[in-house]
């Protein structure tokens, strides 16, 4: 059984073995004194869906520019599939892009737009012919073929921009925030298209985002990137549960962070001094803390359970009033106000309507989680 | 709509005689029956007719609509190329004096502008006439053209150009596909502009122009000093006639360009 899964499993990454498709090398580019990329190393693999996440700024453009071939890297080396490609100029590159601003031809109709790349290729009339309706076919435009770009939704216009840059059959795909202008409905459903086109054609695909969401909906990996470096690549759900910093724990979702000293209790366990008068904090960490090391105890509100009385048995349990409350719908955020004036997050599933809740305003409650909940982290 | 106040009707009033009664009389008395040019003698389009038969004006005339055509389609290509090279070039060494540069015939007095270029042309030994001319006009009216293009450029979407290079496109392939395509109506408002430029220039061309070749203003100016006649001022109406044609058409062709491009662009940020 165990054999199966790792055989079916999609994790290039973990095998040694395994080529690169892309490899950064210590790369830096400087536009001026201004350093947009620092000394990155990064292995991108094939048939990945890999995302660069980031706030604006930090540099997750200039990587695509570079794959692209738009920007030259001013240190270090790019290789696509085990070649230097500093000197492959955008138009002989096996790389397409998809751009933010679709950059759809106004002057081409849809059709002709699909065909552009593959007319600079000299393709014989009738592949050309059967490669743009398989084209539009596979993003379900077979209806506006004759259309010209402003006449269609932006929806639609995406989904041509993405299927002319699909049409060469490019052993890269790269994405520059491809669902940035379509608003959240159409952009959840396009991100299960996206996921979908990737899977049925097998192309490597590497999306730059700033939406977290959607970054942990579409993508195998994840790059997490701040002032030109990785903070951390790792898939969607290690990004999320085993964050390796501060930055990335809170960057990626909602999280409570509690300051406070280390003292080793067992072998991977710690209690946590962290505020006067109050008890100490129970925790399980991999990496080893030194007694008393500054520490940084990031728990998600998911983890972190609301009751009015004092559970039982609880690893860590404290207790505080209700300051205030975001209601969601779906979820309801209880911001609770410590005795110290601390502020804990806890989020719970509205199993029920909006009557029969047990907690409002200014209620006294008990905030509990286990020893497992929360990650430890250094810095 | 707005109803102009009675100060405001006759401030326009005024505005407009000041700038249009002049040609309006050439007009109206390039109908006279009369050979006496300021006085009335009834409506006739003889002169026209008479015209049509003097050998010297239509020489001038055809010598006029080929340097015309010559010239500003030279201008269009190098007008156009130094704005591509203004706006898309990037910053390199020298760029904000060569941009000042292309601008800096529009200001400068034509008759020195002129006399610069006779000195040119007898310097390298070019004898005067039709090449002189074209060679002279291309010269002032290629910044026009650079003007209007260069001004279309600075709005154009340079991810296009890069999506054309991504696309498999040289540069070249890319500016001709795709870059050229997109800017043609600021092109073509150029060149209208640097064609109605050429046909109604007399100091650059008095300066350019050699006994084989005269073009209509020379012409007109030359016969004037002569005494004015009635056929003049037919050939002048004509001339106001062609160039209204051109400068209306330059305007529509761009403002048309502009109007399309605004509704592309408000579709597109109409995103459903």
């Amino acid at each position: 059984m165990g054999d199966i899964v790792s055989s079916t499993v999609f994790e290039p990454w973990e095998d040694a073995r395994a080529e690169p498709l892309i490899r950064f090398r210590n790369v830096t580019k400087r536009f001026g004194s201004f350093t947009a990329i620092d000394n990155l190393t990064l292995d991108i693999y094939e048939k990945e869906f890999f995302a660069l996440l980031g706030p604006s700024g930090c540099g997750k453009t200039t990587m695509m520019r570079m794959l692209a071939g738009f920007e030259h890297p001013t240190e270090g080396s790019i290789e696509l599939a085990g070649r230097d490609i500093a000197n492959v100029p955008p138009n002989k590159r096996a790389v397409n892009m998809m751009f933010q601003s679709y950059a759809l031809f106004p002057h081409l109709n849809i059709w002709d737009n699909i065909a552009f790349g593959l007319r600079r290729d000299k393709l014989p009339k009738l592949d050309l012919e059967a490669r743009v309706e398989e084209m539009l076919k596979l993003t379900r435009l077979e209806k506006f073929a004759t259309r010209k770009p402003h006449q269609i939704s932006g929806g639609q216009r995406q989904r041509v921009a993405l299927a002319r840059s699909l049409a060469k059959a490019p052993k890269l795909l790269l994405l520059d925030e491809p669902l940035g202008a379509l608003d959240k409905k159409l952009r959840q459903d396009t991100q299960f298209e996206l996921m979908d086109i990737q899977e049925k054609t097998g192309t490597t695909f590497v999306i730059v985002t700033h939406d977290q969401e959607e970054a942990m909906t579409v993508a195998s990996r994840v790059a997490v990137m701040d002032e030109g470096r990785l903070i951390q690549v790792a898939t969607p759900d290690r990004i999320y549960e085993n964050p390796e910093s501060v930055y990335v724990a809170d960057f990626i979702g909602d999280v409570n962070i509690i300051q406070g000293r280390t003292s080793a209790v067992g072998d991977d366990t710690y209690s946590i001094e962290w505020a006067e008068g109050q008890r100490q904090l129970n925790a399980t960490s991999a990496t080893s803390f030194d007694n008393g090391q500054t520490c940084h105890l990031a728990i998600r509100p998911e983890k972190v359970t609301i009751t009015s009385d004092r559970p039982e048995d609880a690893d860590n349990a404290v207790q505080g009033r209700v300051h205030d409350i975001a209601y969601l719908g779906n979820l309801s955020t209880y911001y609770v106000e410590l005795p110290n004036g601390t502020i804990i997050k806890a989020q719970t599933a509205n199993t029920r309507r909006i009557s029969r809740r047990s907690f409002t305003w200014e209620d006294p409650v008990w905030l509990s989680w286990t020893a497992t909940a929360g990650v430890l982290l250094a810095n | 709509m707005t109803r102009l106040s009675w100060f405001n009707v006759v401030s326009l009033t005024l505005g407009f005689a000041f700038l249009y009664i002049p040609m309006l009389i050439l007009i109206i008395f390039s109908f006279n029956e009369s050979k006496l040019v300021t006085v009335w003698a009834g409506f006739s389009t003889k002169w026209y007719g008479e015209l049509m038969q003097n050998e010297a004006f239509l020489n001038a005339a055809w010598v006029t609509v080929k340097v015309a055509v010559m010239s500003s389609t030279l201008a269009t290509v190098l007008g156009t190329m130094a704005a591509y090279v203004m706006v898309r070039g990037g910053r390199f060494m020298g760029r904000t004096l060569f941009s000042g540069m292309i601008y800096a015939p529009l200001v400068m007095p034509e008759v020195i502008t002129g006399l610069s270029l006779l000195l040119l042309f007898i310097g390298i030994g070019l004898d005067r006439g039709v090449l002189t001319i074209v060679l002279a006009h291309t010269t002032f009216s290629m910044c026009y053209v650079s003007v209007v293009v260069s001004s279309r450029l600075v709005t154009f979407d340079r991810s296009l150009e890069e999506a054309a290079l991504d696309l498999g496109c040289s540069p070249s392939e890319a500016f001709r596909l795709v870059t050229l395509p997109i800017i043609a109506p600021a092109v073509i408002s150029g060149w209208l502009l640097a064609f109605t430029l050429s046909l109604d220039d007399l100091v650059i061309a008095s300066f350019a122009s050699g006994p084989s070749a005269t073009t209509l203003p020379i012409k007109i100016f030359s016969a004037v000093r002569l005494g004015v006649s009635p056929e003049i001022n037919a050939l002048s109406t004509l001339m106001i006639a062609v160039v209204t044609v051109g400068v209306i058409t330059a305007s529509l062709v761009s403002k048309r360009a502009m109007v399309r491009q605004k509704q592309e662009e408000q579709a597109a940020a109409r995103v459903t």
